[in-house]
């Protein structure tokens, strides 16, 4: 997390005071939960829920999605794929600076490895139904 | 028909400017613009980029400045406006009677739109704003049939704009007092319509609890559109009846309109949604481009499913064509 934002600063700048206060993901498709701390480029993984100041919970192709600019955060929302709890500023703070900084999940881990993973990312996302980079 | 569409951070901006936006409106990270929200806005010199970038495709660029300014702290609208104009915006989209007579008379080669905030809903309101501050645009409220809108624009000497896709705000704005009752905060002075530092959302027993300010708005099945907590749309008990008293919670989505918004007049189409995200942006843009293409070509509106990014998950044709109850 720590290489992502150092890539993007533009993310703490916009999530200001927000960025100092834990936010729960819940994916019940992954095996652990991962608490972010943003300020500190922290994510860590956990059995059961640590304390936290907000939490999003959701399907990973949800998440997915939202990251790479394909599904609108609140759309996700109103429609039950998503649900949030704890200190909603956060959250909107989270997502609004995440999308402003158009990731893509796959070039963040091919700079972080050194790796050209994009054609295995085009042959498997498909296949799992998620989206693991961002279109042009 | 111009299609004037929101953007809440230069991605947001480059979204809109790809998916075929005539014009971007958009504001500074501060309380000088209504959507005031964590994360959104930009800063001066992000500004400055988007204008270039908007200008460089054909593209304007509308600075919403559109709060009211603050006893004894005008300085920071002032700044505001200062600062939209170095950055070379098309327009600035203002409220407030003050600061209204500050651009006249400060910036005068500053075009000036009213914006819905001013809540001008008739030909007298708005003749007023362009004889005494030079207003070349209204914005109006969302509470005007299409008959009224055509009785307006056939009365008054400048442009108007209206919303046609979106969150409804259904009350008479900059006037609206509910969401300062129940948070402290409003759209009118903070630039935010139930803040989010003032909401919370609960999983209990009897469904998914929506509050504000600590009073309970929605209570909806697990698993049912999640509505956002605002007064105007919350689900309220009175008497023996449990239901919308305002309005239900749904979203404004005038597309089929838009022939008769052409023969009424208008200039310009709006869509809501600064604290949308990018790919709320893209594809509400591109339907309503293609939409406002063929109604200027004479052909059949196309076919968009818009309905599952609305609130709800329900759109409504507002007071344009609405039965009141």
């Amino acid at each position: 997390m720590a290489a992502i934002l150092a890539r993007h600063p533009d993310i703490l700048t916009r999530m200001a005071g927000h960025a100092a206060l834990s936010i729960l993901i819940d994916c019940p498709d992954l095996p652990c939960l991962v608490l972010l701390r943003p300020d500190l480029g922290r994510a860590t993984l956990h059995r059961a829920p640590p304390p936290h100041d907000a939490a999003i919970a959701g399907r990973l192709s949800a998440f997915l999605s939202m990251l790479h600019g394909e599904e609108d955060g609140d759309a996700l929302f109103f429609s039950g794929r998503l649900q949030i709890s704890g200190n909603t500023a956060a959250v909107l703070a989270l997502r609004n600076a995440l999308d402003d900084a158009e990731l893509d999940l796959t070039a963040e881990l091919s700079a972080l490895t050194r790796l050209p993973l994009a054609p295995l990312a085009r042959a498997l996302g498909p296949r799992l139904g998620l989206s693991l980079y961002r279109s042009a | 028909m111009d299609l004037v569409c929101p953007a809440g951070t230069p991605a947001s901006l480059r979204a809109a400017v790809g998916a075929g936006a005539h014009a971007v409106y958009c504001g500074f990270a501060d309380e000088t613009n209504a959507r005031n929200f964590p994360g959104l806005n930009f800063s001066r010199a992000e500004m400055a980029e988007g204008v270039a970038f908007a200008h460089a495709q054909g593209v304007k660029v509308l600075c919403a400045i559109n709060t009211f300014p603050r006893a004894g702290q005008q300085a920071i609208w002032h700044r505001a406006l200062a600062d939209a104009e170095a950055a070379g915006v098309d327009a600035v989209i203002l409220a407030d009677l003050g600061l209204l007579d500050h651009a006249r008379c400060h910036h005068p080669g500053l075009r000036l739109h009213l914006s819905v905030q001013a809540a001008a809903a008739n030909a007298d309101a708005i003749g007023l704003y362009a004889a005494a501050f030079g207003v070349r645009r209204v914005v109006l409220p969302r509470v005007l049939t299409v008959e009224e809108i055509a009785s307006i624009t056939r009365e008054v000497a400048v442009e108007t704009e209206v919303f046609v896709f979106g969150g409804l705000c259904v009350m008479a704005e900059g006037r609206c007092a509910l969401s300062s009752w129940a948070t402290g905060l409003s759209p009118n002075m903070n630039g935010v319509c139930s803040p989010a530092s003032h909401v919370a959302y609960a999983d209990t027993p009897g469904g998914q609890e929506a509050r504000l300010g600590g009073l309970l708005i929605h209570r909806t099945p697990k698993g049912a559109p999640a509505p956002y907590p605002t007064l105007c749309k919350g689900c309220f008990t009175s008497g023996d009846q449990t239901g919308h008293l305002f309005e239900d919670p749904v979203s404004l989505d005038a597309m089929t309109l838009l022939p008769a918004l052409k023969r009424a007049g208008v200039t310009a189409l709006k869509i809501e949604g600064r604290q949308r995200s990018r790919a709320y942006v893209t594809e509400v843009v591109r339907a309503f481009r293609a939409a406002i293409d063929a109604v200027e070509a004479g052909r059949p509106l196309p076919a968009a499913q818009l309905q599952r990014l609305t609130e709800g998950q329900a759109a409504t044709t507002g007071a344009y064509a609405k039965t009141w109850r």
